[in-house]
């Protein structure tokens, strides 16, 4: 067990585990939510983008610890199902988000990922991911028949990915230096 | 997780979690339980903000109009004077309709019924967290008398139905939502049929039979039978008509634009309406509407 402790310190020794600011991950997950539930009133094609879910995989991928990665991801999961009204039962974001957080802190654990061409290349991947959990739980639990693969989730995952570049650049700035 | 080496303990972690939401999940398919309580916290905490901003944005809305948009109100007078006539002349020509359809009578009967029918404006201020939502979030909820499945519309057409109601808010689901569903029927042949949503722009009407003639471009009313909505409301116009056995496929676009709610009417009652000819005189003795009005009386 020592040894195994130790070759991964080895093979992680150049990976940096990020601070942040008190209460940026609370703040920034609240303004996720917000937005997330706002501004498609007044500018439709919002919708397309999951701001909780970049959240969950910024946040993940910075703090590279899985178990804090998991459990961010259970809560933003679960607040961004309760505001989803009752056809989204409790738990269908939950799920999902819990097993991206748990995904991008493992990775971001073992890789460098503040190159924007890894964090467009990660987000497209977590985000088809996230979509594929959701689609699993509504077919499997929930028995409601839904499509697995169309080309707006392709499209949509372009979207996000291109907007993470972006918004974790801005969510660079919450870190302590 | 003592034994567990410290580098599964995160696996452990995982495994615990979802169990645990899947668990959560079944709970909510068994018991028809929505998870009220978090769902109440997270509204009530978020709701202030949405409000807020649709305030906002309704505020630098105004202040654009009225201090510098100023400009552009010559063109629009004029263009509004010319909606102005059409709109006269489209009236004119659907005044003489009604005086010779019974159909157009009775919905002119009913428009006069609506007077009495508690209903209460609301604006939209904001949506499902869910990517491609197809619920809105309204200002107004149990406190105004809003409740579990009653019927929203705008002037245009119907919007869909309430299904959460909390303190100062409720959550309406559109009638895109693929859940959602109004009894339907299309206006000329007054052939009914449910209207159901998608998940996309357009609505499918689902049963309408092969050998019934349909047109693209007629109009698709609410048939009352959803014990929803009231009779010949606006749902939509027929778009598009595919063959098929034993029913055709019949999209339809939405009457009202759902895409861009910003206020709508709530009717606050949860009984179905009727025509003026089919109101039953014991409406009153069953119904005690919200607001305590009665739901149709002319």
């Amino acid at each position: 067990m020592m040894n195994d402790a130790f070759d991964l310190r080895l093979a992680e020794a150049h990976i940096e585990v990020h601070k942040f600011r008190s209460g940026a991950i609370v703040v920034s997950t609240f303004f996720a939510l917000v937005l997330q539930a706002f501004v498609p009133v007044y500018f439709p094609k919002f919708a397309v983008l999951d701001l909780p879910l970049l959240v969950v995989v910024y946040f993940g991928l910075s703090r590279r610890n899985p178990s804090t990665g998991l459990l961010l991801g259970m809560v933003i999961g679960l607040l961004q199902d309760s505001l989803s009204g009752p056809t989204v039962p409790l738990g269908l974001y939950g799920i999902a988000k819990t097993i991206i957080g748990y995904l991008a802190s493992s990775i971001g654990a073992r890789l460098d990922t503040e190159h924007p061409a890894a964090r467009f290349a990660l987000t497209m991947m977590f985000f088809v991911l996230h979509q594929g959990v959701i689609t699993l739980t509504r077919r499997l639990l929930l028995a409601e028949p839904e499509p697995w693969f169309t080309l707006r989730l392709v499209i949509a995952a372009a979207v996000n990915a291109v907007v993470a570049v972006v918004l974790f650049t801005l969510l660079d700035r919450l870190r302590k230096s | 997780m003592a034994g567990v080496p410290s580098r599964h303990k995160s696996l452990v972690l995982l495994a615990g979690v979802i169990i645990l939401q899947v668990v959560l999940l079944a709970v909510q398919i068994k018991r028809d339980s929505q998870g009220r309580l978090l769902r109440v916290w997270t509204v009530g905490a978020v709701s202030p903000f949405q409000r807020a901003g649709a305030k906002g944005i309704g505020n630098i809305r105004d202040t654009w109009s009225h201090y510098f948009a100023l400009q552009n109100t010559t063109r629009d007078n004029e263009q509004l004077r010319r909606e102005n006539d059409a709109l006269k002349l489209q009236v004119n020509q659907l005044q003489s309709k009604a005086a010779e359809s019974d159909r157009l009578a009775a919905l002119l009967n009913f428009r006069q019924a609506q007077r009495n029918v508690p209903m209460l404006a609301a604006r939209v201020i904001g949506t499902g967290a869910d990517t491609g939502s197809q619920t809105v979030d309204l200002d107004r909820g149990e406190r105004d008398g809003v409740r579990r499945n009653m019927g929203v519309i705008t002037p245009d057409g119907v919007v869909g139905k309430v299904i959460e109601s909390y303190r100062d808010t409720a959550q309406v689901q559109l009638l895109t939502d693929k859940y959602s569903g109004v009894g339907g029927m299309l206006a000329e042949s007054r052939i009914q049929s449910p209207v159901g949503g998608t998940g996309e722009p357009l609505l499918s009407m689902k049963y309408i039979p092969t050998d019934e003639t349909v047109n693209v471009g007629e109009h698709v009313v609410t048939s009352g039978m959803d014990r929803i909505f009231p009779r010949d409301l606006p749902v939509g116009i027929v778009t598009e008509i595919k063959t098929g056995r034993p029913f055709q496929q019949v999209r339809v676009r939405p009457a009202a634009n759902l895409q861009r709610l910003e206020e709508v009417i709530v009717l606050l009652t949860l009984h179905p309406l009727e025509k003026k000819e089919t109101q039953a005189p014991a409406a009153d003795a069953t119904g005690k509407s919200v607001g305590g009005t009665a739901a149709v009386n002319p």
